[in-house]
């Protein structure tokens, strides 16, 4: 993750609505144009497009070229580091807990 | 995606045992695997040294923000600062906070930790790099568990 998009700008990026139905519907697996991500949203192109550009800044898209139609697909190594490390630190917690446990129900 | 960590667990023991658990420093220290210099106060740091083994070199350091009693108790600290060399008091701290609630003669605890959006990257690095030896660690917590469970 050296020089790579930091926590805060990943949980911005997916911190609202529109961008994380974007990713949820390239988790699929399909690369999709800005006109089928737009379909069936109230937003128009050009705000899709600033939302691509947030995904695609923290390196969670990339566009494809096909023909001359360009299309985005989703990139989830970034997500796996960040869920890596939530799991890392929700382990810890999981033994703490652990303890607390074992002091409390066997104290006399 | 979520930027918290929440946990919920059922103690078998009363709310009052679980906040002395959680609040006298002592208390808190024998489970938690450090030794703390003075009792928790509400709006003051909490310093210490970590006593878990293998940690036993890394310092303890938090601040109260709640102390409300049998109820709720907060603090805000540097998740996973395991390394000594490191300065990571300019980093925005995340907040953990434990709730508790009677249920029957028992206690429900939550604990949320928040704030993880506010982390830098490389700080995830760190924590990976000591991953392994954690997880070598927990091979022998289980070992331990297992000779003395015999």
């Amino acid at each position: 993750m050296a020089g790579g998009p930091d926590a805060a700008a990943m949980f911005a990026a997916l911190g609202d609505p529109t961008r994380l139905a974007v990713v949820n519907r390239l988790a699929l697996g399909e690369a999709q144009s800005i006109s089928r991500l737009t379909e069936g949203t109230p937003l128009t192109r050009q705000a899709m497009t600033k939302h691509l550009k947030v995904l695609e800044g923290v390196g969670l898209l990339r566009q494809i070229k096909v023909g001359r139609e360009s299309r985005f697909a989703l990139d989830p190594a970034p997500l796996a580091d960040l869920t890596a490390y939530l799991e890392l630190v929700s382990r810890q917690w999981d033994d703490a807990l652990d303890r607390l446990r074992n002091f409390v129900e066997e104290q006399p | 995606m979520s930027d918290r960590i929440e946990k919920t667990v059922e103690l078998k023991a009363p709310v009052a045992r679980v906040w002395r658990a959680l609040t006298d420093y002592q208390a808190f220290g024998a489970w938690f695997g450090v030794k703390l210099d003075g009792p928790f106060k509400p709006g003051e740091e909490s310093t210490g040294h970590i006593t878990y083994p293998g940690y036993e070199h890394l310092r303890w350091h938090a601040v109260v923000t709640v102390m409300e009693p049998e109820r709720r108790f907060a603090f805000t600290w540097h998740p996973y600062a395991i390394d000594p060399e490191y300065d990571y008091s300019p980093e925005t701290p995340t907040l953990v906070e434990f709730t508790l609630e009677p249920v029957g003669a028992g206690t429900r605890l939550v604990i949320v930790e928040s704030g993880f959006d506010k982390l830098p990257a490389h700080r995830r690095d760190k924590a990976f790099r000591m991953n392994e030896s954690g997880w070598a660690e927990q091979g022998e917590n289980i070992a331990k568990y297992l000779d003395d469970a015999s």
